[in-house]
């Protein structure tokens, strides 16, 4: 009798991926100013490090959130034993509050309709729990976040079939593409449960339009299904356009306490906004009684820490910090994703045109030897090893055209983040020059490295263990 | 398995909709009529007296004045600070190595010293709770079965069961001999299992005991383990009260077992152990489940499955500190254990005025009370039912009675007692003794020309139950009603 369940030998936690695999090498030579100079910059990392500042202050100024006290008087007991899974209200409500100012308070967000859970990692699953059964899909537009692999299909047993995007429209998603993945869900004979889309999108860094929610909102509602947004980078959009969620369009279609509005799910999380990720901070916000029932419930299984809960609703709830840390953010934010695009530019290299997210969505296909992913794979191999950059390959967020790259820049400092574009530059003009070497020699050299990068490839299939991130 | 929401089509899915969650259940009766009328000293003095909690508030204070003297360990004090930004980034779901380090040396140091644990092998989950969840996410697919030795933690048929779609069957153990499990209960009920052609992957049990506070000597663990070696099963160990035993032998951890055994009688690769700092140290709210396992492919995908349920890094920041100062530790383990001794002989004692008994046990912050010769009929669940009622409507407490444990034998009742002060432990008491002493009274006087010299103990007894059950009776006529159903404040997590 098989010893172990299936899901420790099956690869569905889909760590053996590349996106994964560049991490590894990251940690076995990674970057430092000072100790290791020539070591590889890690931009595969979606943290948001900009404005650790602002909190650190906050926190000089509050010391009895510091303290575990309130009102002068020591809580500590309180929240020791505190393990509802209601959650300690105040930080439900100041989270509501956050995520409404983040929309300009132009929607409003019941607290009795957050669920909390420990990450948006847990808040995924967890939906998919409450929404799927083993074998049904859910609809996803690529590029999307690799992790998604894992967090709604492994322990679930869903399936997600993905919604083509391409680079001709700027990846947006179409009705066409959106038929054409239920059509082939339904030939796979999988039951489509519902869309799920990431808004502001991670890997791009693009918000949806109007045209695409009203598109998602017309199509679940034909289709009878979910749609759950993933808003975890809303409150990171930088650019004159302000976001639109989900939640705005319901609300200007007057569909908010529509049938349909039930079949809107919102995920959030702390993990971008505020770049706390180490604090374990997720969010389901649903109109659906019996998911946000059932939803509470599991929540058992990953609630948030008592003393992170506190800690976060008296920053949460300090609305001078809140309008502050987002206006600061968004604009520390924007300079430091034009320092990327204009190195990137310095290197002959563009862009997707993006005003969100903590990441550019890089196009280096003119880069590839082919138009193929064996040659989007070398070219990652080279900018890890020889540029000794750890960038996240199209491939790994299931993008249908090879040559695409996320990059991420909050990260790190501007200094880094000036010293990696160098190092990209160095490379390109390099290759440029490179590439004056007879055809015939380049070819020999393309077939031995399809071979080596297929062996690496399988060779660390097998190694284990990465960090946890977007 | 629960009807499939409509909701215009679009549905739910069955775990979502149907009740594997377990709260349905009529153990929750007693927190929703103690939620609406809860006892305070001054503000509510005849309130509902929550004796069904198994929380350990008795060292609360000493964590309290180590967190003061010791800001550095917070990142949210001007001296812990400067560690603000790597903690609040830290995501990596290998937890932070001091965190692991200190974790590890603490529950060697809960057992005595007498085991020691490699930080490499601990994998955090959201506590227990996620830690039960997550072994068996690894150690069994859907449908197929773990033993569980009854009674047992209620939330387990939650935890155990319902998104991981594994099936529970019980070991039952019996009061005949203080409900000690044995292998040949195992053995039986595997058989039993298999017979019915089901796949038994494992037997899950927790101890010290919850509802026994009782634990398992060395032999029958040593034999536990040659046993699941044998039929090449696993053996979860659920040690979360093990730094809770104040009397009596020292805790045998499964981990001391893996050790002791020869080599050839233990496949350790099917030994794991669920932990957590919610009971010993008293912090539920603060999320910390572990898993420890021997099986490195267990480990490896425990720890993948972490993610779905990681420590805050702020936590795992303060407790490894806390946790790997020595001298706090010293002095928490030795003054939880002499404080959880006071407090069970205070309560067993008054108990014991009462005329009630409790299992002998040296562990656990609960005590498991005999109630059964309070029984309108001692074979029925409905009368512990209809008893447990009278005990939070008349006696205003809430206990838990033992059906909820899965318990096959009417008339037990779980009582708590770590998690209150010392004055409401003896209004507690206090209300016990009038309770049965007042209801003795009507007995005796009523009784008196009807009294039948007996010529043996048990016959006096089997009156004076009898007529306690009459007293009861009157009681039970007296048209109780069940507390309403009100949505549950209380989480499933608090037994």
């Amino acid at each position: 009798m098989k010893q172990l369940s299936t899901k420790v030998t099956s690869n569905a936690h889909g760590q053996d991926s590349s996106y994964f695999l560049g991490w590894e090498e990251y940690e076995k030579n990674p970057y430092d100013e000072i100790k290791n100079p020539n070591g590889i910059i890690q931009m595969g990392l979606a943290e948001n490090q900009l404005c650790f500042d602002l909190i650190e202050t906050w926190l000089a100024k509050n010391p009895d959130a510091a303290g575990l006290k309130k009102d002068g008087q020591s809580i500590f007991k309180e929240l020791a034993l505190f393990q509802d899974y209601h959650g300690l209200p105040e930080f439900k409500k100041a989270l509501a509050e956050f995520m409404e100012e983040i929309r300009g308070n132009r929607v409003t967000f019941d607290p009795s309709k957050i669920v909390l859970a420990a990450g948006s990692t847990s808040a995924n699953e967890t939906l998919m729990f409450c929404l799927a059964e083993p074998g049904d899909a859910f609809l996803l537009p690529t590029p999307y976040y690799p992790g998604f692999d894992r967090d709604l299909k492994w322990r679930t047993g869903a399936e997600i079939v993905p919604i083509h995007c391409s680079s001709s429209n700027g990846f947006q998603i179409t009705e066409s593409a959106l038929q054409q993945a239920y059509q082939q869900a339904q030939k796979l004979d999988l039951k489509v449960k519902g869309v799920l889309v990431t808004n502001p999108s991670n890997p791009l860094g693009t918000m949806l339009t109007r045209r695409e929610l009203n598109l998602l909102v017309e199509f679940i509602t034909s289709k009878n299904i979910h749609l759950i947004s993933d808003e975890i980078y809303s409150g990171t959009v930088f650019g004159f356009e302000q976001f639109v969620s989900v939640m705005d369009v319901l609300k200007d279609k007057k569909l908010e306490n529509s049938e349909v509005s039930k079949r809107v799910h919102v995920v959030y999380s702390l993990s971008k906004d505020l770049g706390l990720p180490g604090f374990r901070v997720g969010a389901i916000y649903s109109n659906d009684e019996m998911v946000v029932s059932a939803a509470t419930k599991m929540s058992s299984f990953g609630l948030v820490s008592s003393q992170t809960q506190y800690l976060l609703s008296a920053l949460l709830s300090d609305k001078k910090f809140t309008s502050t840390y987002l206006d600061e953010n968004q604009k520390r934010l924007k300079i430091r994703q034009r320092q990327l695009v204009s190195g990137l530019e310095a290197a002959g290299v563009t862009c997707l045109k993006s005003n969100a997210g903590l990441f550019c969505w890089v196009d280096m296909r003119h880069l590839l030897d082919t138009n193929t992913f064996e040659a989007e794979l070398e070219l990652w191999k080279k900018i890890v090893y020889e540029v000794k950059l750890n960038i996240s390959p199209g491939s790994s967020c299931h993008c249908t055209e090879p040559g695409w790259f996320r990059v991420c820049f909050a990260n790190m400092s501007e200094e880094t983040l000036d010293l990696a574009m160098g190092r990209l530059k160095e490379y390109v003009e390099s290759t440029d020059s490179r590439r004056s070497i007879s055809k015939s020699s380049h070819e020999r050299i393309k077939s031995l490295r399809k071979r080596t990068v297929s062996n690496w490839v399988f060779r660390v299939s097998w190694t284990d263990r990465v960090p946890d991130e977007r | 398995m629960g009807s499939l929401k409509k909701n215009g089509g679009a549905i739910l899915s069955r775990i979502a909709t149907n009740d594997h969650h377990g709260e349905n259940s009529e153990y929750f009766d007693g927190w929703k009529s103690y939620d609406k009328d809860p006892f305070h000293h001054s503000r509510n003095p005849c309130g509902i007296i929550q004796m069904g909690l198994a929380e350990n508030q008795l060292c609360l204070e000493l964590i309290e004045g180590w967190i003061k003297d010791n800001p550095k360990a917070s990142i949210c004090t001007p001296e812990g600070v400067g560690q603000f930004g790597d903690i609040a980034i830290f995501q990596d779901y290998h937890g932070l190595k001091e965190f692991r380090q200190a974790i590890a040396h603490f529950m060697g140091k809960a057992r005595g010293g007498r085991v020691t644990f490699d930080p490499e092998r601990i994998v955090m989950s959201g506590g227990a709770t996620g830690a039960n969840e997550t072994i068996m996410f690894c150690l069994a697919d859907p449908g197929d079965v773990f033993l569980v030795p009854s009674p047992y933690y209620a939330a387990f048929d939650r935890d155990l069961r319902w998104r991981t779609g594994v099936e529970i069957i019980p070991v039952h153990c019996y009061s005949s001999n203080s409900f000690k499990l044995t292998v040949e209960a195992v053995e039986w009920a595997y058989k039993k299992a298999q017979e019915s052609n089901k796949k038994v992957k494992g037997l899950i049990l927790t101890n010290p005991s919850n509802p026994l506070g009782t634990m398992l000597d060395k032999d029958t663990l040593k034999n536990l383990v040659r046993f699941v070696t044998r039929k090449n099963i696993h053996l979860v160990v659920d040690e979360i009260y093990a730094g809770t035993v104040f009397a009596g032998e020292n805790f045998v951890s499964v981990a001391e077992v893996v050790n002791n055994v020869d080599s050839y009688e233990v496949n350790v690769d099917l030994i794991h152990i669920v932990y957590s700092l919610s009971k010993d140290m008293g912090l539920p709210g603060f999320r910390v489940g572990i898993i420890y396992s021997y099986n490195d492919l267990v480990v490896s995908c425990a720890r993948k499955m972490s993610s779905f349920g990681l420590v805050s890094s702020q936590t795992q920041l303060m407790l490894a500190s806390m946790l790997s100062d020595d001298r706090f530790v010293e002095i928490f383990l030795t003054e939880n254990s002499r404080r959880l001794k006071i407090r069970h002989e205070d309560y067993t004692s008054g108990l014991k005025k009462a005329g009630i008994t409790c299992l002998t046990s040296n562990a656990g912050l609960f005590v498991w009370m005999d109630l059964r010769h309070l029984l309108r009929d001692r074979n029925s669940f409905e009368s512990e039912i209809e008893l447990w009622h009278i005990i939070i409507d008349k006696v205003k407490l809430n206990v838990s009675p033992g059906s909820s444990f899965h318990c096959t034998e009417p008339g037990w009742f779980r009582a708590c007692f770590a998690n209150m002060d010392d004055d409401t432990l003896h209004a507690a008491l206090r209300r016990i003794q009038a309770f049965v002493s007042k209801n003795h009274k009507i007995v005796e006087n009523s009784s008196d020309s009807d009294q039948i010299v007996q010529s043996n103990n048990v016959k006096k007894q089997k009156w004076k139950q009898s007529n306690l059950r009459l007293s009861f009776r009157r009681l039970y006529e007296d048209g109780l009603s069940s507390p309403g159903i009100m949505s549950p404040r209380s989480p499933l997590l608090r037994t």
